[in-house]
């Protein structure tokens, strides 16, 4: 219920929303879990293995039990933490993990029968019989589990990323985040202050602080404006860093639109990428449970939390409240329950020497070792120094004492120490460069400690700047000790919860270290203790504990698993921003592409460019009947064709043709003016790089021409090769891929078309010759190339001319009865006339595969030629290309695997494969290209095409792989 | 102590105290016949299979910290046999087979399930490269079948097919492949390796190995020496370390690969799914978590942790090939250390060294290679000669040239 | 992760590529052996430490450098442009 006056809520703005179907009202500034509490609601959820009913535990990211769905208009939400989720109008949300209702859930049995699953249950069990696993076993098991779930809809949600940097990154905005934010904004410092919470303040609004005698939201409130007015810092509430990073980089997860109603305006989150010269941790501290029989029924709650919904929310979730701890904090939590006017049954504080003077009944040597209430706690037993108790109380706040929130110390391999006299492990001073750990997460947990360790890490971190101190003026707090006697387990009958959320109790851990998996990472992956939704930050340190006492070791030796990113789950959606649809990866369009789809061609993905496949002509039934039409262009009169997407790379210098020689296997620095040469590259391992012409532009200029998939990768290799083994040479490169639009226009009439189009009419202008040109104006280049087997020339122009070229070429090559070609096309030219591309040079093939040993010049060294040599590279037994024709009209397939006809049809008995197959109008069948072992040799045998996934078996003949004009008549003509 | 329903039944109503420990916890012994430095999944295999199928049972495995603590512990979970390349082929065939009889031969449940695993293609291409794998497959005797689009929108109907970058044409289902529960291989072998006399010592950590004359002699161990005549380097992950205390220099690189889960999910996908051009593959645990990862962080490293940029890009793949998962929040991310080799395939052969073994490279995939991996490392050892399936996995392979480039990329380190 | 460019200064890592050991700068010529070509394409010394590896500023100037890390703690110590070292 609310108490009056308390809570930083805004009582005037009352919001509603619903939970599991009814409408509660909270106010602006409640979260999920406080309002419902505020409304009496104790149940929240299920637990994950038992089904138990479970509450609200704490009241922070941490919670392990308070998990709902929020229901968007479109979509839904799993695994919320109720006390994170802020109320707003129409908020719809419900419990989960639970069928048919939050009450009455049907998997609850499994609570019954809980003896038989105890820690590892299930690697003894269900293996017999066999095929009951898959059947009906793990069906079963697969839909008990999980917690909450999607909708399995795409996620239509907006979500961004960005990039921050700063000289100071400060994580956490209680006293110390503040104070060292402060320090470091005043001397001057880029200052980032993160804070999870949506209020900056932290533990100072929960615990009710005073700061010179001043509630601490004052001086909150006045640091807050200060900053805020300050140009070098940047406040970032709701925002969580959730992993460091190397280099100074972290991450963090802004909430930016979650706690709103629908804004198409607003991005649901943001993904930060922080890169920080030096960063102060000061991320506060989570308080633990104990493991006291029966301990996880709604209705118990840590004392902090309970502590946090009265001076935050103004809410107590109970009538009567009893406060179990074994540190001192719980005493100022009681006193201020009942400085508010709530009834507090007793305060049972586990140490013998600890005061009871309270304005309430203390029992010392207290332990609680039994509770009662399905739904919701109404009475614990317990014992003390004078015996038994019983008492009716149906709020129990637990303090097991305090554990630094180190995670992000340990985000890079990082191991906490042990530090007995605070019984928690607190952060190595240089687990992450630059990284300064103040305040609570560094084990101090006094509000002027805080304050002090803040400024000092400030102060630290501007003398790494080389920038002097501001010396920021301390306000005066409390300063109490810390004191505290470890409890982390009460022996008794019930069972006794450890991890909440996963279900493992004190039981499972001793199992585990009964059936020897007794290491820590063993007992974690055995029980799975800290492997749910708060990956053990409730209950990790208690679970060591726990695990010590059962081996005899100490925790120190025992060690700890480790932390890693997140810090707190972090959606997909705002991790991967901007990949949804086409975002993934950049788009290429080439200049001719809105001509293309003018023309209906539809576009297919070569890389990341996107080339027209053919271009549909009314009255054609399908692809292949436009394909075969264009490939008449090309063959009997004239076809235009933009190949823009072959690698571009302009080579200059004194040096450029002697460093030709040295990335082509044959020869360049002999070739002509004027004159186009086909050239292969290899990898340093010796396989085939690439392949494509290169031009000589002039005596000191070159023009390199690379296959479309591997411009990017010829670049890099070019500038490897350039920069390690020949910078001192005279050549200097750069890729030009995108400065020029370049078209092919070949077939018998290519000539023709051009001889009427260029500004000059082609005079003696042979195969494999290059020229500058003009065209209507405009500077061009022209080469004699054909990647068809017909006369062919591409033309290349300025990008920016791309288009209207493209149109003019077309419409020439139509009034002359030709027209455009795709890709379609364009594979079974290049097929019929036996030429590669990277479906032949895949990768695994050799210079000798491909019959281009000859290639490979023995006048001087190249980049891989040593390495082409090794015996595994060449030899009868490699599998060499050849062309493959059908027997008959049958179909054979790119993929198909080929056999010597009768021979079984093993994997050992696989000569090869078809790398390349198209319909060939020219041979009326299908045409492949492939490779076989000791293919050459093999011309004229019949070989069985066997493509067993697409029922594929047919006979074929090996061929040469030129299929077409095999002596270059027409290429030359 | 044989594990069944029934054992599990009546330990529970006898408050489960009669669970004896999986496994001794013996001191190391001054000599044994044969010695596996590695108490990871490949280094119980290899002990298990030492045992059961050659009769070594006087054999130790020296782990330097907790058995199952290497990569076994630390993958994502996917057991396949879908290779193309000779070598590989026949040697994950017979792993798969192996894992079809795990549970029976080790009396463990290690979750072998059998979902199927449907490798996405993009493009004709693709598509026609798959098909040239899934025939080597069939062509091995294993399963494989070409699914046109209709298919995958039938079985993924929630994969982005409208708005994805990359177009799905179709895929290749395997359905033999699936996942296992990891831990479970480690914890399963080391059991039925010490049932069988095996000394697992663990917190052992081998400082040197003792030569002489090009012969082994045995270990050097922070536990002290320990004898013996053959010894096996089954230690991914940290195989040039150990290699370079026999003086050798090994073709691996070791490299951070990067994988995720998320809090627990109702059943939301059923099988293993694979996008090539993002280097994605995901599925979901039997606790509900999808568990996916990506491609290497490129860099070497033996940091076991990544960095962003895959991180990112890992996310941004999941989002543009199932944004249906966008809501779902990622628990926890972790980092193995691949032995990446430059052909990426492994190695499991003898060693200049007489009575020097070595069991490495393993890149990614590892995982599903256990059992085999045990099976012929085992065959080594005990005979001295390759197993016929593990015959192509040669140390000297890259100087000869007869690589194993499964992946068509090139025979670099840089490559895989 | 951060790399020191020469030129660039200090930049994201995504802005780069990776290749590999410094091995990969001692290339054999079609004179060498077997051996020197398995020295630098395959061997590695590959430590668990300091280590020399060969970058690649590809979104960046396109300078080829080499970069002195530690690849346990990913501590980078320094980098050097692999021309430079060349031309000295």
């Amino acid at each position: 219920m609310r108490i009056a006056g308390k809570g930083l809520i805004d009582r005037m703005r009352p919001v509603s929303f619903k939970f599991d179907g009814k409408t509660y009202q909270g106010f602006k500034g409640d979260n999920v879990a406080s309002a419902l509490l505020a409304n009496g609601v104790k149940l929240v959820g299920r637990s994950f293995k038992y089904h138990r009913p479970r509450g609200v535990l704490t009241a922070g990211s941490e919670e392990p039990n308070a998990m709902i769905e929020v229901i968007g208009a479109s979509n839904q939400t799993p695994n919320v933490r109720a006390t994170v989720q802020e109320i707003f109008e129409g908020l719809n949300t419900r419990s989960q993990n639970r069928w048919p209702s939050l009450r009455f859930d049907v998997m609850a049995v499994n609570d019954m029968v809980s003896p038989f699953l105890s820690a590892g249950f299930y690697y003894k069990t269900f293996m017999w019989p066999r095929a009951f696993w898959e059947a009906i076993y793990e069906p079963i098991i697969r839909r008990a589990a999980g917690l909450g779930s999607l909708s399995g809809k795409h996620d239509e949600g907006h979500y961004e990323k960005a990039f921050a940097f700063c000289d100071v990154l400060v994580i956490g905005a209680g006293p110390t985040g503040l104070m060292a934010a402060l320090e470091a904004a005043r001397a001057g410092a880029d200052v980032i202050l993160c804070e999870e919470d949506w209020l900056l303040g932290g533990r100072l609004l929960a615990d009710d602080a005073h700061l010179d005698g001043k509630p601490a939201g004052e001086w909150v409130a006045a640091v807050e404006a200060e900053l805020k007015a300050l140009p070098n810092v940047r406040l970032m509430a709701r925002t969580t860093v959730t992993g460091a990073y190397d280099g100074g980089q972290y991450s963090a997860v802004e909430r930016v639109g979650l706690h709103k109603g629908p804004r198409p305006d607003l991005p649901r989150e943001c993904f930060w990428r922080i890169t920080a010269a030096r960063t102060v941790l000061a991320a506060g501290a989570l308080e633990r449970s104990i493991a006291f029989p029966m301990n996880d029924r709604p209705g118990i709650m840590l004392a902090s939390a309970v502590q946090t919904y009265l001076n935050k929310f103004g809410v107590v979730p109970g009538k009567r409240v009893t406060l179990f701890a074994n540190n001192d904090g719980a005493r100022a939590v009681a006193r201020q329950l009942m400085a508010a006017g709530v009834t507090v049954a007793a305060i049972l504080d586990s140490r013998t020497d600890a005061s009871a003077v309270e304005d309430c009944p203390v029992y010392l040597g207290a332990q609680v070792t039994d509770t009662k209430g399905r739904l919701g706690l109404r009475a614990i037993t317990g014992t003390h120094v004078g015996g038994e108790f019983a008492l009716e109380t149906d709020l129990l706040a637990v303090s097991g004492g305090w554990n630094p929130t180190l995670h992000i110390t340990c985000h890079l391999n990082g191991r906490p120490r042990w530090e007995s006299s605070l019984a928690a492990f607190v952060p190595l001073a240089d687990a992450v460069p630059h990284l300064q750990a103040a305040g609570a997460c560094n084990g101090a947990f006094d509000t002027l400690g805080c304050l002090r360790e803040g400024q000092a890490a400030a102060q630290a971190a501007l003398r790494g700047l080389n920038r002097a101190a501001a010396d920021a003026v301390l306000p005066t707090a409390e300063g109490l000790p810390y004191v505290i006697a470890p409890l982390w387990q009460v022996a008794g009958k019930g069972r006794a919860w450890l991890d909440f959320a996963n279900d493992v109790t004190t039981k499972d851990v001793k199992l585990a270290a009964q059936e020897g998996y007794s290491s820590v990472e063993h007992m974690k992956r055995y029980t799975t203790q800290g492997m749910a939704p708060d990956q053990g930050k409730n209950s990790n340190v208690g679970a060591l504990a726990v695990l010590a006492d059962t081996t005899g070791r100490g925790i120190p030796e025992t060690g700890t698993t480790t932390f890693r990113p997140p810090f707190v789950p972090t959606s997909i959606a705002v991790m991967g921003a901007g990949g949804r649809g086409a975002g993934f990866a950049p788009q290429r369009f080439l200049t001719s592409d809105q001509a293309s789809r003018d023309r209906g061609a539809p576009m297919i993905e070569a890389g990341l460019w996107y080339r027209p496949s053919y271009f549909p002509k009314p009255g054609e039934a399908s692809w292949l009947a436009s394909c075969n039409r264009e490939i008449g262009y090309v063959r009997g009169v004239v076809g235009v064709c933009d190949v823009s997407t072959l690698g571009k790379i302009d080579i200059q210098g004194r040096d450029a043709g002697r460093f030709l020689d040295l990335v082509y296997t044959n020869m360049f620095s002999t070739l002509a003016v004027g004159r186009v040469r086909y050239g292969l590259m290899l990898r340093a391992d010796g396989y085939v790089l690439d392949d494509g012409t290169s031009a000589r532009l002039g005596e000191n200029h070159y023009l390199m021409t690379t296959t479309t998939a591997a411009a990017g990768l010829v670049m890099r290799h070019l500038d490897f090769v350039h920069q390690s083994e020949c910078a001192d040479w005279d050549v200097r490169f750069i890729s030009v891929t995108e400065s020029w639009a370049q078209f092919a226009v070949a077939g018998p009439m290519a000539r023709a078309l051009l001889n009427g189009y260029l500004d000059q009419p082609l005079s003696d202008f042979p195969f494999m010759a290059t020229r500058a040109v003009t065209v209507g104006g405009v500077q061009a280049r022209l080469f004699r190339i054909s990647f068809s087997g017909e006369e062919g020339y591409e033309i290349a122009v300025p990008t920016r001319y791309g288009e209207a070229l493209f149109r003019d070429l077309v419409a020439r090559a139509e009034t002359m009865g030709g027209g455009p070609y795709g890709m379609e096309a364009l594979n079974v030219l290049r097929i019929e006339k036996g030429l590669i591309t990277h479906a032949e040079i895949d990768g695994r093939v050799t210079a000798f595969d491909i019959g281009a040993a000859k290639m490979v010049s023995a006048k001087k060294d190249c980049i891989g030629k040593l390495a082409a040599t090794r015996p595994g590279l060449v030899g009868p037994e490699r599998a060499q290309m050849v062309g493959l024709k059908p027997l008959g009209a049958e179909k054979i397939t790119s993929g198909a695997h080929l056999f010597v006809p009768g021979a079984d049809l093993s994997r050992m008995n696989s000569q090869g494969h078809i790398s390349s197959v198209g319909y060939s109008p020219m041979f009326d069948r299908d045409l492949g290209l492939g490779f076989l072992v000791n293919g050459r040799a093999r011309v004229g045998e019949t070989v069985r095409v066997i493509d067993r996934l697409r029922d594929i078996d047919v006979l074929a003949e090996v061929c040469d792989p030129v299929f077409h004009d095999k002596d270059g008549e027409k290429l030359r003509a | 102590m044989r594990y069944s329903g029934l054992k599990v039944i009546t330990e529970g109503l006898f408050g489960n105290k009669g669970w004896g420990p999986a496994w001794r916890n013996p001191a190391p012994k001054a000599e044994y016949d044969a010695i596996i430095i590695g108490g990871g999944g490949h280094g119980l295999a290899t002990a298990y299979y030492l045992a059961k199928n050659h009769g070594l049972t006087n054999i130790a495995v020296l782990e330097k910290g907790y058995l199952g603590g290497g990569n076994i512990g630390r993958n994502t979970t996917i057991v396949r046999a879908n290779y193309y390349m000779p070598g590989n082929s026949e040697f994950y065939s017979h792993s798969l087979k192996l894992w079809e009889g795990l549970e029976a031969e080790l009396n463990y449940n290690v979750m072998h399930s059998q979902r199927g695993q449907l490798i996405l293609a993009h493009s004709d291409g693709q598509r026609d490269t798959l098909a040239r794998r899934g025939n080597a497959m069939i062509n091995q005797g294993d399963d494989a079948e070409l699914w046109n689009l209709d298919q995958v929108k039938d079985f993924a109907p929630y994969l982005d097919f409208a708005q994805t970058r990359f177009p799905i044409y179709g895929g290749l289902m395997h359905k033999r492949g699936g996942t296992a529960r990891h831990d479970a291989v480690a914890w399963g072998y080391a059991r039925g390796a010490d049932r069988r006399g095996v000394d697992l010592i663990q917190n052992c950590e081998v400082t040197g190995i003792d030569i002489v004359n090009g012969v082994v002699q045995g270990v050097q161990t922070t536990r002290g020496a320990i004898r013996a005549k053959k010894v096996g380097m089954v230690v991914a992950g940290r195989s040039s370390q150990v290699a370079a205390m026999a003086g050798m220099r090994l073709p691996i690189e070791s490299h951070v690969l990067q994988a995720f889960v998320t809090e627990g999910l109702k059943p939301i996908i059923d099988s293993v799914i694979s996008f090539g051009m993002g280097h994605f593959y995901i599925s979901q645990s039997d606790k509900g978590g999808l568990v996916f990862g990506g491609d290497l962080d490129f860099y070497a490293s033996y940091a076991a942790r990544g960095n962003l940029p895959m991180v990112e890009h890992v996310m941004e793949a999941a989002m543009t090939l199932m944004p249906m998962i966008g809501r779902a929040k990622v628990l926890r991310s972790w980092g193995g250390i691949m032995d990446m080799t430059p052909d990426g395939s492994p190695i499991i052969d003898k060693t200049p060294v007489d009575g020097l073994f070595v069991d490495a490279g393993w890149n990614y995939g590892g995982f599903k290679a256990a059992p085999a991996s045990g099976w012929c490392m085992a065959h080594l050892m005990a005979t001295g000669d390759s197993h016929e399936v593990a015959r192509r996995f040669r140390l000297d392979r890259f100087r000869t040239g007869h690589v194993m480039d499964e992946e068509a990329t090139g025979s670099q380190h840089n490559l895989h | 992760m951060r790399i020191p460019c020469p030129l660039c200064g200090t930049r994201d890592r995504r802005e780069f590529y990776y290749y590999g050991s410094e091995d990969y700068l001692k290339r054999p010529t079609d004179q060498g052996t077997v051996e020197d070509l398995d020295n630098h394409l395959f061997l590695r010394d590959n430590p668990a430490g300091v280590t020399r590896d060969v970058w690649y500023h590809e979104t960046g100037c396109g300078a080829w450098m080499v970069v002195t890390r530690n690849t346990i703690t990913h501590e980078v110590l320094g980098s050097e442009l692999v021309a430079k070292k060349k031309e000295a």
